[in-house]
């Protein structure tokens, strides 16, 4: 009869495997993606530029308000817990350094990464999942249209192309939230911030956040699009899709963080 | 005699998992044929249908459309086989973002280089074809169910295609309309000379339009002829299925034991 510990067992290997096939699942979207963007036009089924604008202000444009807030809003966090902390060593001064170094390499990717997950990933995956359950996708394929280069290769260029400028934007606004607090509290005018702070940065601190960036833009669209590829239980289907891959983004987004940060900046 | 079949499958056998759906099922429909597949829920003639298009990979047997094997085609032949094919999905599958007209256009767009006042114009045509002329800037959302098959059959047309699939046109429309849905597929045979299949379980509809009807059965063709044949069919599962009468199956005791028993996993 039933073995509990066999039947542990045998569920651990099979979320394991699952697990496994997700990933390749993902690699493969990805290669796919990437192929229908290089070589889509050499197949007759060129991605379109125009398909790629429409995204880009899906996805990047239409962000702008709520990542400039969520920006502003860490920027001035961060100077006030900085300039809390650092008056323990009566070096408030320093705070310039603090807000300049940790929002460009860390805080402004990560928030525009997850606050594009949480506006897009849902959307991606509740919009492709929808038209899995409608026959919109078989509906693609029998005219001849690759779902993928339709579908996904758009929103990847566009995330691709949007994310480095939103975390661009969001290093400018939580700066001036920054300085704005620093303005007030330790009367420092938001000239002389801006002039130290680009005195501090190199080239590289801003690059690495923009590099974090697009990795962040190819986990949010791949894991959309593949959880909303993968909805078969109708309606309910849908609404699980659009939970996990805003849950599975973000926490992507994190762990992704962590390894670029550790291999990078030891 | 072969060169002239539009549609010929032979030995075709399919899985889901580890279920079998489809059992050695051989098809055969000339050019300018209106062939009618017809069974109860569950009898695989939506797996059937899903095998014709090419949206999955049969465990063996062979599909040729227009004398080419689709199972052994590249994408590429594939590409080109598709532009000769058209198909109105039982929900009608409209591109929901998509306005009427833009989702008649689409296939033009994507396989043609005509120039836009053209795409235009044909798109039109079609929608006047299945009486939607006027219709182009409404929604999917704001037509009615009828409407809905109507705009779905102009895109399966647009591109003039042999081949036209209709997966069950009649399905949650009303009587009249679905006898003008009727009229339009034959209109359409006559017209262009189309191989039509349709997968339908409405009777009256099927003997209207049907020049071959097709009955498949837990997953195996019970008969493969003409009306006139399929009406003198003798066959007791024919015949309950003309005659509507529920099917009474003897059942076998030590298999229903087994199956009541069976560990669950």
């Amino acid at each position: 009869m039933f073995d509990p510990v066999l039947s542990f067992v045998a569920a651990v290997g099979q979320r394991s495997l699952q697990s496994v096939r997700e990933v390749g699942y993902h690699f493969a979207l990805l290669v796919e993606g990437f192929y229908w963007l290089i070589f889509g036009r050499w197949r007759r089924q060129p991605v379109r530029l125009a398909a790629i604008f429409k995204e880009a202000v899906g996805v990047g444009v239409e962000a702008i308000p709520i990542v400039a807030l969520a920006s502003f809003a860490i920027g001035m966090m961060l100077a006030i817990q900085g300039i809390y902390s650092l008056r323990t060593f009566g070096a408030e001064g320093q705070v310039v350094l603090g807000i300049a170094m940790s929002v460009t390499r860390e805080f402004a990717p990560l928030i525009t990464g997850i606050f594009v997950a949480g506006r897009s990933g849902s959307a991606i995956a509740a919009r492709i999942g929808t038209m899995q359950i409608s026959q919109e996708i078989d509906a693609l394929r029998v005219i001849g249209i690759n779902p993928v280069r339709y579908l996904v290769a758009p929103l990847l260029a566009a995330m691709l192309l949007t994310m480095p400028a939103l975390t661009i934007l969001s290093d400018l606004v939580a700066l001036f939230g920054g300085a704005l607090y620093c303005a007030g509290e330790l009367s420092l005018p938001i000239g002389i911030f801006f002039q130290r702070t680009f005195e501090i940065l190199v080239a590289q601190d801003v690059l690495h956040g923009v590099l974090k960036s697009l990795i962040f833009a190819v986990i949010v669209t791949l894991i959309g699009a593949a959880n909303g590829f993968n909805v078969s239980a109708g309606a309910e289907g849908v609404g699980r899709a659009t939970t996990r891959s805003v849950v599975l983004g973000c926490i992507g987004i994190i762990l992704a963080d962590m390894v670029f940060t550790f291999l990078t900046s030891r | 005699m072969t060169a002239d079949l539009a549609i010929d499958v032979s030995h075709l056998v399919t899985h889901y998992g580890s279920r079998k759906i489809l059992d050695d099922v051989n098809v055969q429909a000339r050019q300018g044929e209106i062939m009618v597949i017809m069974g109860g829920s569950g009898s695989g003639k939506s797996t059937l249908l899903r095998h014709l298009l090419g949206l999955h990979r049969p465990t063996s047997g062979s599909i040729k459309l227009l004398g080419r094997d689709i199972t052994k085609l590249n994408a590429d032949a594939m590409f080109d086989l598709r532009k000769n094919m058209g198909v109105a999905f039982q929900g009608g599958a409209l591109f929901n973002s998509m306005t009427v007209g833009e989702n008649v256009e689409l296939p033009l767009r994507e396989h043609t280089k005509l120039d836009e006042n053209t795409i235009r114009i044909m798109s039109r045509m079609k929608l006047e074809v299945v009486n939607l002329a006027g219709f182009e800037d409404l929604m999917p959302s704001e037509l009615s169910g009828g409407m809905i098959k109507r705009a779905a059959l102009a895109r399966a047309i647009v591109m003039d295609p042999k081949l036209l699939f209709f997966d069950e046109p009649s399905a949650g429309l009303d009587p009249v309309v679905s006898a003008e849905l009727d009229e339009l597929i034959l209109t359409l045979r006559d017209a262009m000379n189309m191989t039509i299949v349709v997968v339908t379980h409405e009777l009256e509809s099927a003997f209207k339009i049907a020049d071959r009807i097709t009955v498949l059965d837990q997953g195996k063709i019970l008969m493969s002829d003409t009306v006139a044949a399929l009406r003198a069919s003798e066959q007791p599962r024919i015949m309950s299925l003309l005659n509507r009468t529920p099917r009474h199956d003897a059942i076998n005791a030590d298999e229903y034991m087994e199956r009541l028993t069976r560990e669950i996993f």
